[in-house]
This record gives C-alpha cells, structure tokens and sequence, in this order.
C-alpha cells in the first residue's frame, strides 16, 4: 500500500487526524510504539478492566471507542501498534524518511519499516515536566503520570497516604484515579495561587462558548466534587519544598509560596505521607520535530500556522506537540492537520476556539521562577548522572561558560539515559545568564534508545 | 577600543590551547567567540589522541610533540585549577588497530612498519596477544598492531580546562562575540571589527575550526579550510568491556559506501562515564547538520565486526561536528605573509583535539621567535601543495 500520509502517535490529535486523512480520501498508516491506541489521555487498563471501572476513569471515552472502530475497521488505513520511530532522516523541503522498529521493544526481533510519506503528520504528544526540590529522588516521588498510569493501567496505587503536588488542571484527574484505587489522598496542592488562577480563567468569558464552558467546567467539575466528597483538601499558593525520609518517602514539608513562587518563611508544615505525586506541566516531545527540520515556537513547541503546518513542506503537526493544551484541543488540531495533509483546508476555527483555553491555562499555571529557591546545593537535579545544583554552580564558576553544551559535557547533567528529557530544561532555568545556545538539549536525532544490532542491519526496502 | 597583544578568533580546542600558550608568554590575550566557549568541533567530536593513524611526516611530528605536551597538561592541571574543575579524562590507555581481512592485514602491517621507521611505538600483536588485550574482540582478527602511546581527553573540559588556565595567566575571553572583519593599517591587520565593537591587536590568530575559510575571507585572504561532516554514536553506559581504544584498519584505505561520499571506520572507544563511542563518519556535504539512519546504522555494523557482543547494547545519543580540513590534510601553522599581523592556526580536520597543544607550541615560538622544535614550514599557508587554492 502506498502511504499517503502518515501519522505518528495515537493519541487524541494522531487518531482524529487519521480519521480526517482517511476522510478526505488519502490513504493513511498509523502508527504508535504503545500496544494500544488511546496516547496518554486514553491510556487503558493492561489487563483489559472492566466497562465500569474505564468509565470512573476515562473521559469522552465513547467518544475514544468511536474513533477507533472507524480506524480499525477501515482497509486504508493502515495501524501499527508497538512500532516505535527511532529516527528521521531530514529532506530538503519534503517531509522526512520515517525509521520505525515494529515489535515488543524487549524482544530480540523487532523488524525495521522505513516509510517515506507524502504528508506526515507528527502527534507524539508530551512528556512531564518535574521542577527538583530536596529528596525528589527519594523512592516514593513519582511524577504525577506515572502515578496515573499505575492507577489506570494497572489498578495500583502508589501508596497508602498520597499528596498530589505541583501545578495544573491536571493535578484533579491525577487525584480522583488515586481515590479511585483505594489511596488516601492527603491533599491536592497547587501552586498558583487563587488570584493567579482567577485572572488566568475568569476574565472575558465571552470568549469562551458557553458550550466549551460547560464540557470543560463538568470534567473539572466532576474532579472537584469527587475529591470534596472524599474531603481531600485543596490547597492553592502552596507547594512541597522538600521530601523526607531514608529508604523512602515517610513525610514532606509544605510552605506557602509567594506569586512568583518563592517560599514565605516561617509557613513550612510537615505532612506525613508515603507516596508524593509531582507535575509541573508538560514538555513538548519534539524530538522527530526537531529532526525534520521543523522550526520551533519560543516555548519550544512546534511552531504551526492555522492549519497545523510546521514549516517544512508536507509536514504537520498537532496536539501537545504544538503546546500544551489538552485532549480537545488535541482532538481539534489532529482533525484540521489530518484534512490538511490530505489536501483539504478548514478546521481552524474549531482549533482556535479550543486555543483560548490552553492559553488560559498558560496564564494560570505556567512555571515561575521562584521554585530556584527550593533548590539547595545538595538538590539533585540531573537524576540519571547524579549532578547536583551545587555541583553545576560549581562548573559554571570554573568555566564561565555561556553554553549549555559545554556546561553539559563538563557536569554531565543530561548526558545519562534520559538524555535531558527530564532535566534539561530545568538546568536551562537555573543558568543565571541566558546560555548563547538555548535549546540545544532538545536535540535528539536517537529519538529513544535502540539497540545496535537491531539499527546495524542491513537497510531494508522504502514503503513510498 | 579595547586592545591587547593578541586577539585569538575562536574559543575552541585550538584558540584555547594557543591563548594558553601566549598567555605563558607574557602575552596579553583576547579570546572572541561568537557563541559559547567549547560550543563548537571541539564538543561535537571524540577526544582521540593518536599517533596510530598517521603515517611519517609532519603531522606525526606535530602529534609527537602534541602527545608529550599533553601528558605535561594533564600532570600540571589538577594543582593549577583545583579540585572544583571537572576532569578532562586523560587516559594514556593505548590503541588496538585491528583487521579483520588478508587484504587490510597486509596493508596495517606495511603501514605499521613506516612508523617504527619514523620512531613510533608501533607492536603487531597475534590474535591470542589481541584477546588478552580486548576480551570481547571479534575472533576472527587477521591482524592487529598495539599503539602504546594512543591516548584520549573529554575534548570539551579539555577546552575549557585550557581556557580556564590561560585565564589565570591573564588572557580574557569574551563568548558571544562575532568577528566581523579586519582593521588594516598600512597594509598590516591590527585588529578586528566585532559586534562588541572594535578589538585592536598587534597580531590576530583565526582559530575558527571549519569557519576558518570564511573568518579569514572578512580579512581579504583565502584560505582553503572546509567542513567534513562526521557523526558519532554513544551507548547507554555499561561495565567497561572496552580497555582501549579499539579501531578497525579500514581507514588505511576507507572504504566507499552505499551512500557517495559517505566514509566510516569505525573507533570504538569507552569513556571514563561507562559510555561507549563509536565514531565516525566522514562526508563531505558542507554544513549540513542532519543525521541519517544510514550512518548511524553503517557506524553500527562496524562497530559490531569488531565487538560482536555490542549488538545487545542501546545506544542514545548521535551527535556530529564538522572537521576542519585542508585539501592537502595538514593543518595551516603560523603567520600568513599576505597579511602582515595575520596567523593561522587551522584546519587540523580529525585531530585537532590531539594537534592544539603541539600546534600552541609552534605558534608560540614563532611568535616570540625562537627555534620551534619541530619544523614549522610544512605547515605554512605559502607551501606548495596550497599554491593553487591560497593565490589568486
Ligand atoms: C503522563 C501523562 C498523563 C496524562 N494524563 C492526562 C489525563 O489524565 N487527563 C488529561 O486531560 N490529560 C492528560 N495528559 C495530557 C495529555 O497529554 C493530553 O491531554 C492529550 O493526551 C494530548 O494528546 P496528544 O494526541 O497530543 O498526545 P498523546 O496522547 O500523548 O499521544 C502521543 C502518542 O504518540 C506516541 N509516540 C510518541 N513518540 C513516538 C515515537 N517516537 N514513535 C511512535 N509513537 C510515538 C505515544 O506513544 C502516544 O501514544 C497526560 C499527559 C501525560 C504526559
Ligand atoms: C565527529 C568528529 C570526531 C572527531 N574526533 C576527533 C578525535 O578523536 N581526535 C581529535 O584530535 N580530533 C577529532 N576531531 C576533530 C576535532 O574536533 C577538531 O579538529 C577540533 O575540534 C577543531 O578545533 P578548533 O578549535 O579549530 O575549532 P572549533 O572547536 O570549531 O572552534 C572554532 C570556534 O570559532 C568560532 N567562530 C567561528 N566563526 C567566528 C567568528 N566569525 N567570530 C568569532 N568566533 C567565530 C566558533 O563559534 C567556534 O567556537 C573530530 C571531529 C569530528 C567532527
């Protein structure tokens, strides 16, 4: 089959986008290194869970069920599950050669599929964002996805007395799958601060449908009421300052913090808990991005215009990718992006509206630099090489280098398995001078590890 | 204006180790970079010292002199910049050249003995000598030659382990300025022009790595420097199976690919984090910076006729850098007649990480004018292997 347009990840903006390319005719393959559809908004019991348990856990799920029987029931398009893009190789004005490896990524056989599409639409989706403070690397603290995704694929809760800590709507979904499966929740703590997130949200409503309005408020909503129920507190110009413990997490400190986030003395609390769950937003995954030359927005997303072109030709991007936003506005980028690497236009204005949204939660939630303060000199904060914030601190008072390259070779900060996903825009943050070479961590033509033997191959034939 | 003895164009290896150099020499020293001090080849490459892969002549001297200034620095450093620097990583861990066919056996041999003629340590070693040395090399060894004096730094904290110590002797660096061209004064250049303003100087040294050709084009002088992609791919980190620096003997006569243009031999290599380097391509393709699968998985294959066991491991990172080369392949040393007030230090294409400490040291010398200990002329800009490129 010949590959019209190809759509890497299937998650919210990757399925709707392949429904929209198959819609406008194009013949579509579909792929995403997960087992199941679904991405991170629609992640899935492994062990397959019953309807009721899905439904407590799964928003607009009919409307997952619907976009996956029209794809699989569909002989042009084409969807390959546990296949993982490992690389792309960059055409001058054309959208990339796409290196996939199709098989369980712990088996020894994987096989090598090398696409060359027409159009490519990337919907990889995002990756956590985790600010350091002291004793996150004590076992215990789980990023608040991890801690969701035991929740939903596997039933498990992370602990027996869990806080929820750090920033976002998403903080509320994380908590309710938390009390779904049997944790104490000892509090939601978020670290904007009322007035933040009542400029942020309430100011010209008009802009809002009220349609949207009310989707939004009843998911959110629905959140609130199930943790008011469980009388999970929720507390809002706070956050956790340090985790304690010595084989693992028994207690955190919890402070009140300031608009630009630094700490206000004297307001430390002890909480005990054993499992602390921690998000400070989302990173785009841009690697394949990146890759293919697609230039990116300052806050390092995907730069698209209003149809979700990047700016290589026949290549298009949508969902978090583009920014984070969430699954509707994901949802609405994937349909315009999908229509519009098959050839047709519209869908704009539908991402628009759901826009205004994402930029709202920007206003409310978005990272400030007073968090630096958490940090002491003993603060880990590249977690795969064990570097330090001292120790970084250090190597830029020897260098005086102004590159985070240099200043990564020399500390070895991003340089582990990772490769900086994790820390490296946190070490970018605590650069007391803008380095003269931002970005440059986010650079990963490897796009996840692979082994030798299975790249080392011989090439194999090109599905154009 | 600010102005000093010497403005150096270009923080990397090579402009760090020559500032260093000067600086000793009671020169007052200015170091300009456009970007970030160790932002250039010099972090985007490996960090092999080898006298292995040259055959007699000026550019084995030249890594001669390099390997015993080398070991000097490494000695001398600890004490000059403390314990808070990072390590640069030297290891004297010495090189295994192995082939794995009759026709590269009969080739590395031949060549091995031009070295010991020209006095380098060069011992041929039997297969069974070859596995006691690297455990997990491939059997199947036709031939192999162990260099002794191979040797390896992190080429980016050895930048700025350099940098760091020609500043404690006075020399300053300025990253984040971009040369723009040349100030000429009675047909001398005594100094340039810079997005920072004018920077006045008796002598103006271009150390630009691969941008070389075009800093000293702003000066009104050719010089024939061009880029030579090369991209390197490192494992995720492994109890060390590695103990040298492990090279298959193809680059005795690189093999064309698949691919036109496109070169590897592999370079396998551990470093001090438990990482595995394998390198590394050579192309030319201008300043093209995309990776292909292609590469990486040709680096790959290589890497696994020498180290079948390497199949299972993951790699995570592919980097690459552009070599700094000359059509002749030697590096261009010193003054530059054309220009009066112009010096050259460039376009050491694989082994400048190597080459800039024995490249600091001609500078050095013809600069206070004495003796240099190895001859310079071979590596003058006016030589006749550069006539057609550096006239006209
Ligand atoms: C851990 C986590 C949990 C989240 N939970 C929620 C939640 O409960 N509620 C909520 O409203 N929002 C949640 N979000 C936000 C969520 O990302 C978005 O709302 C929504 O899922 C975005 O849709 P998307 O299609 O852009 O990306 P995703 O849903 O993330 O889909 C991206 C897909 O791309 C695939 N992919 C990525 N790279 C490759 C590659 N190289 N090769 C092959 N496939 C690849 C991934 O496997 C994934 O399936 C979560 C985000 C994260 C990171
Ligand atoms: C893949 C690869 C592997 C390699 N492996 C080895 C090895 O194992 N051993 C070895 O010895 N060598 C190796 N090399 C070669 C070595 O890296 C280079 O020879 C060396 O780094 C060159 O150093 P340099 O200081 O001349 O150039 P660079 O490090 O490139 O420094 C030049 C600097 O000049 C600056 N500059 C450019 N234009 C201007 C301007 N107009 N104004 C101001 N500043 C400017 C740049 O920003 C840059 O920082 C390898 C190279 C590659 C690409």
């Amino acid at each position: 089959m010949s590959v019209d347009v190809l759509v890497i990840g299937a998650g919210p903006a990757g399925l709707a986008a392949a429904r929209a390319a198959r819609r406008a005719g194009a013949r579509v393959v579909l792929l995403d290194s997960s087992d199941v559809l679904g991405g991170q908004f629609w992640r899935q019991p492994l062990a397959g869970g019953s309807d009721a348990d899905i439904r407590a856990l799964q928003h607009k799920w009919d409307r997952f069920v619907a976009l996956r029987r029209v794809l699989t029931d569909d002989p042009d398009c084409e969807i390959v599950t546990g296949a993982q893009v490992w690389a792309v190789d960059r055409r001058d004005d054309a959208p990339p050669v796409v290196h996939a490896l199709v098989g369980p990524a712990d088996g020894g056989d994987r096989r090598r599929r090398v696409f060359v599409p027409r159009a490519l639409v990337l919907a990889t989706g995002a990756h956590e964002r985790t600010l350091p403070f002291p004793g996150w690397d004590l076992p215990g603290v789980y990023t608040a996805g991890a801690a969701q995704a035991m929740a939903k694929g596997e039933g498990v809760a992370v602990g027996k007395r869990v806080l929820v800590a750090g920033t976002g709507p998403f903080l509320l979904p994380v908590a309710a799958s938390l009390l779904h499966v049997g944790a104490t929740v000892v509090g939601v703590v978020e670290a904007s601060s009322w007035r933040r997130i009542a400029r942020g949200w309430v100011p010209r409503p008009h802009e809002l449908r009220p349609k949207d309005l009310m989707s939004k408020s009843a998911e959110l909503g629905g959140y609130v009421r199930a943790l008011a129920a469980r009388r999970v507190p929720y507390r809002t110009g706070a956050a956790v300052l340090a985790a304690h413990g010595d084989s693992r997490v028994t207690a955190v400190t919890v402070a009140r913090i300031a608009d630009d986030w630094t700490p206000r003395q004297g307001t430390e609390q002890r909480v005990e808990a054993d499992a602390v769950c921690v998000s400070h937003g989302f990173v785009p995954r841009t690697e394949i991005a990146i890759s293919a030359g697609c230039a990116l927005a300052a806050d390092g997303s995907v730069r698209v215009d209003e149809e979700q072109r990047t700016s290589v030709p026949g290549v298009y991007a949508a969902g978090e990718i583009t920014g984070i936003g969430g699954a509707d506005l994901a949802l609405a980028e994937g349909e315009a992006a999908g229509r519009a690497a098959a050839g047709r236009a519209g869908g704009a204005a539908e991402v628009a509206r759901h826009r205004a949204f994402a930029d709202r939660m920007h206003s409310a939630h978005g990272i400030r630099p007073g968090w630096k303060a958490w940090v002491g000199d003993d603060t880990i904060v590249c977690r795969c090489e064990e570097v330090t914030a001292g120790q970084l601190r250090t190597v830029l008072a020897a260098t005086e280098t102004r590159g985070l390259r240099s200043l990564k070779l020399s500390s070895r900060a991003g340089l582990g398995i990772c490769q900086g996903r994790i820390c490296g825009r946190n070490v970018e943050d605590l650069l007391p001078d803008a380095p003269l070479d931002p970005g440059r961590t986010a650079n990963r033509p490897i796009v996840v590890p692979v082994r030798l033997g299975e790249i080392a191959a011989p090439p194999v034939e090109r599905e154009v | 204006m600010e102005s000093s003895d010497v403005v150096i164009v270009g923080a990397g290896i090579v402009g760090a180790a020559v500032a260093r150099r000067l600086a000793l020499g009671g020169f007052r020293v200015t170091v300009l970079d456009r970007g970030a001090s160790a932002g250039g080849t010099s972090s985007s490459g490996e960090g092999n010292l080898l006298v292995s892969d040259k055959g007699p002549g000026a550019e084995l001297d030249l890594a001669v002199l390099s390997g015993r200034r080398w070991a000097e620095f490494a000695a001398e450093l600890p004490a000059e910049l403390g314990p808070g620097f990072p390590d640069i990583e030297f290891e004297a861990k010495g090189g295994l050249v192995v082939a794995t066919t009759a026709t590269g056996a009969d080739a590395l041999l031949a060549f091995a003995d031009t070295q010991r003629s020209a006095g380098v340590d060069a011992r041929p070693v039997t297969a069974a000598e070859a596995a006691e040395l690297e455990p997990d090399l491939t059997p199947r060894v036709a031939a192999a030659v162990f260099y002794p004096d191979d040797a390896q730094v992190q080429p980016s904290v050895a930048t700025e382990a350099l940098l760091a110590s020609a500043r404690r002797h006075g020399a300053r660096l300025r990253q984040g300025v971009t040369v723009l061209g040349g100030v000429v004064s009675g047909g001398r250049l005594v100094g340039v022009d810079t997005t920072a303003g004018r920077f006045g100087a008796e002598h103006t040294v271009v150390a630009a790595g691969p941008w070389s050709a075009e800093v000293a084009g702003n000066f009104g002088v050719r010089l024939p420097v061009l880029p030579r992609r090369g991209t390197v791919v490192v494992t995720t980190r492994m109890p060390r199976r590695i103990r040298h620096k492990v090279y298959d003997a193809d680059y005795v006569g690189a093999v064309e690919s698949e691919l036109a243009a496109l070169q590897t031999s592999s370079v396998v290599e551990s470093t001090a984090a438990g990482t595995v380097l394998i390198g590394s391509s050579r192309e030319r393709r201008g300043f093209d910076e995309r990776i292909e699968a292609a590469v990486v998985g040709e680096l790959a294959a290589k890497a696994l006729i020498l180290f079948p066991f390497l199949a299972d491991v993951p790699v995570m990172r592919a980097y690459g850098g552009f070599r700094p080369f000359v059509p002749d392949h030697l590096p261009v040393i010193g003054p530059d007649p054309r220009l009066p007030g112009l010096w050259h230090a460039t376009g050491h294409e694989g082994a400048g990480i190597g080459l800039s400490v024995g490249t600091a040291e001609l500078i050095g010398a013809l600069m206070t004018g004495v003796e240099p200990e190895i001859p310079a002329a071979p590596f003058a800009v006016t030589r006749e292997s550069l006539r057609k490129v550096t006239t006209g």
